[in-house]
């Protein structure tokens, strides 16, 4: 103890005192302050940066699942479009074989009718032509038949014993 | 938790004092024998004591046969009651051989201390070895005085360098780098887990600036310049009675009342507990004094009795193996400089926490 007090030397601790407290002054206002506000902001940043970086990742799955989603119903209504394309496109197609069809028909129909028509008519000139003829035949061979007096008087004479026969 | 501080304490303590009663020995042994032995033992005993104090001039080494001192002289600042201030070179004194005289005053060095003397230099002894002469207040620039200036400049650049490089971004160039660590620690491992993450950053400034004073100062007394500053106890005195007074300073309601009027205890215990725990706001920042001074004296002493060993030894198997010896203790004494301010850090933290601790409950 003795020992201790012997050495203490006042000058010292006097000069000590004061250039500690100066330098920590100094240091306090110069360096550890800005130092120390510095680290806690670079870790507030990390911090930070971590915390939007996680909400970053967690936005784009939604993203992503929004996506997969629209990407998803796109696919169906592309589906549905198709089908429905389809069929209408077989509807028309039915729809206008039909109508062929009835038409088809209707003109075969009508053709029909007129062929018919024209045959009963051109059978009816026909008809009376050959009435005609045949009237315009039997004239000339009833005026050559009648020309003829004796063979007449025998026609009517053969016709008689036949009757009489009968 | 409490339990855990008590055994770091006791060991801490038994470190210490182990240390300290072993440095004791070291000397006592060089007094045995032969005449020129002795010689060389009593030298060697000497340039350690001449080590441990502080001097008024910056010597790196002496020549003992020619006398010569290389080095250089530093300003000598006395305040004497009859003569008001005095102010000369240190080189007057030539290393405490001749008696300096200015302005018709005559100071001597009389075991690195200034005393006021006559001419011829007389300095009169009382029954305890002590000067009987009148002894001016020394407020000298000396070599501790000097290294304390240095290394107050060199941690203003170093961390002036650091603030300022973290204005130009988050990242730290240059000696920040190895230092920002360092910084973290005391924050995240001292400062926080002792005082709490509410009332740390109060502290801080103080932590940090003790924790690298100390440590680089340590770390200048193993160099060859010779210093030790941390090893002398104004210095540590100092360091403890600023822990001291923030500790008093900062101290909460609830910490007076932990030291006067114990909660949880009976009264006759409130009563016996009060001068102890007393006692105890003075003893920790006592013990906090002795344990950097003696841990650092003692690794000097150590430290220089074996390098004096190589030159007692003088033979190959002797001295090399001191040589390896010394060469084990400086290594350690690397640690030791580094784990002194550690502690010294930690423990001025672990006041500060109990002055600020708020807790309802008695434990």
């Amino acid at each position: 103890m003795e020992k201790l007090i012997n050495d203490f030397s006042f000058g010292l601790f006097f000069w000590q005192m004061i250039l500690f407290v100066l330098l920590l002054l100094l240091l306090k206002k110069f360096a550890w302050g800005p130092i120390l506000s510095a680290l806690n902001d670079r870790e507030e940043g990390i911090k930070n940066a971590l915390d939007s970086a996680e909400k970053a990742k967690l936005e784009m799955q939604n993203l992503q699942a929004d996506n997969q989603k629209l990407l998803q119903e796109a696919r169906t209504e592309r589906e549905a479009m198709i089908k429905e394309a389809r069929e209408i496109k077989e509807k028309m197609i039915s729809d206008a074989k039909e109508e062929a069809k009835t038409e088809a028909d209707k003109m075969i129909t009508n053709a029909q009718a007129a062929i018919e028509s024209e045959k009963k008519s051109a059978i009816a000139e026909i008809k009376n032509q050959v009435a005609s003829l045949s009237i315009d035949i039997a004239e000339k061979v009833v005026k050559s038949e009648l020309a003829d007096k004796d063979k007449q008087l025998k026609l009517v004479e053969s016709m008689l014993n036949d009757a009489t026969l009968n | 938790m409490q339990s855990n501080y008590l055994v770091k304490f006791l060991t801490i303590l038994l470190l210490v004092f182990g240390i300290s009663a072993q440095a004791q020995h070291e000397p006592k042994e060089e007094h045995e024998g032969t005449p020129e032995e002795v010689s060389l033992k009593t030298k060697i005993k000497e340039s350690i004591n001449h080590h441990l104090l502080d001097s008024h001039d910056f010597t790196f080494f002496s020549d003992s046969e020619t006398g010569k001192h290389y080095g250089f002289s530093l300003p000598v600042i006395l305040w004497d009651n009859e003569a008001g201030l005095q102010l000369f070179s240190s080189s007057k004194f030539h290393h405490g051989e001749e008696v300096a005289e200015n302005n018709g005053n005559y100071y001597t060095l009389y075991h690195n201390k200034v005393y006021k003397t006559d001419a011829e230099g007389t300095i009169t002894l009382d029954e305890h070895h002590h000067p009987t002469q009148a002894k001016p207040l020394d407020f000298s620039i000396t070599k501790s005085v000097l290294m304390i200036l240095i290394t107050g400049i060199l941690m203003l650049l170093a961390f002036v360098g650091m603030a300022k490089s973290f204005k130009k971004g988050p990242i730290v160039t240059g000696a920040g780098r190895f230092l920002e660590p360092i910084i973290l620690y005391i924050r995240d491992e001292i400062a926080i887990p002792n005082i709490g993450e509410k009332k740390y950053r109060k502290y801080m400034p103080y932590l940090l600036t003790v924790f690298f004073f100390v440590w680089f100062l340590n770390l200048f007394g193993l160099t060859p310049l010779g210093v030790n500053v941390t090893g002398n106890i104004a210095i540590t005195f100092a360091l403890a009675i600023i822990t001291f007074i923030i500790t008093q300073v900062s101290g909460n309601a609830n910490y007076w009342k932990h030291i006067f009027w114990m909660p949880g205890v009976p009264v006759p215990m409130k009563i016996i507990l009060a001068p102890i725990e007393l006692l105890g706001v003075i003893i920790k920042p006592f013990a906090l004094m002795i344990r950097l001074y003696a841990n650092i004296m003692a690794g000097h002493i150590v430290l220089m009795s074996l390098i004096g060993l190589i030159f007692v030894f003088q033979n190959w198997i002797g001295s090399s193996l001191t040589f390896v010896l010394s060469f084990a203790i400086s290594l350690i004494e690397l640690l030791v400089a580094l784990l002194q301010a550690y502690i010294f850090t930690m423990l001025s933290a672990l006041y500060f926490g109990f002055a600020v601790e708020e807790h309802d409950e008695a434990h």
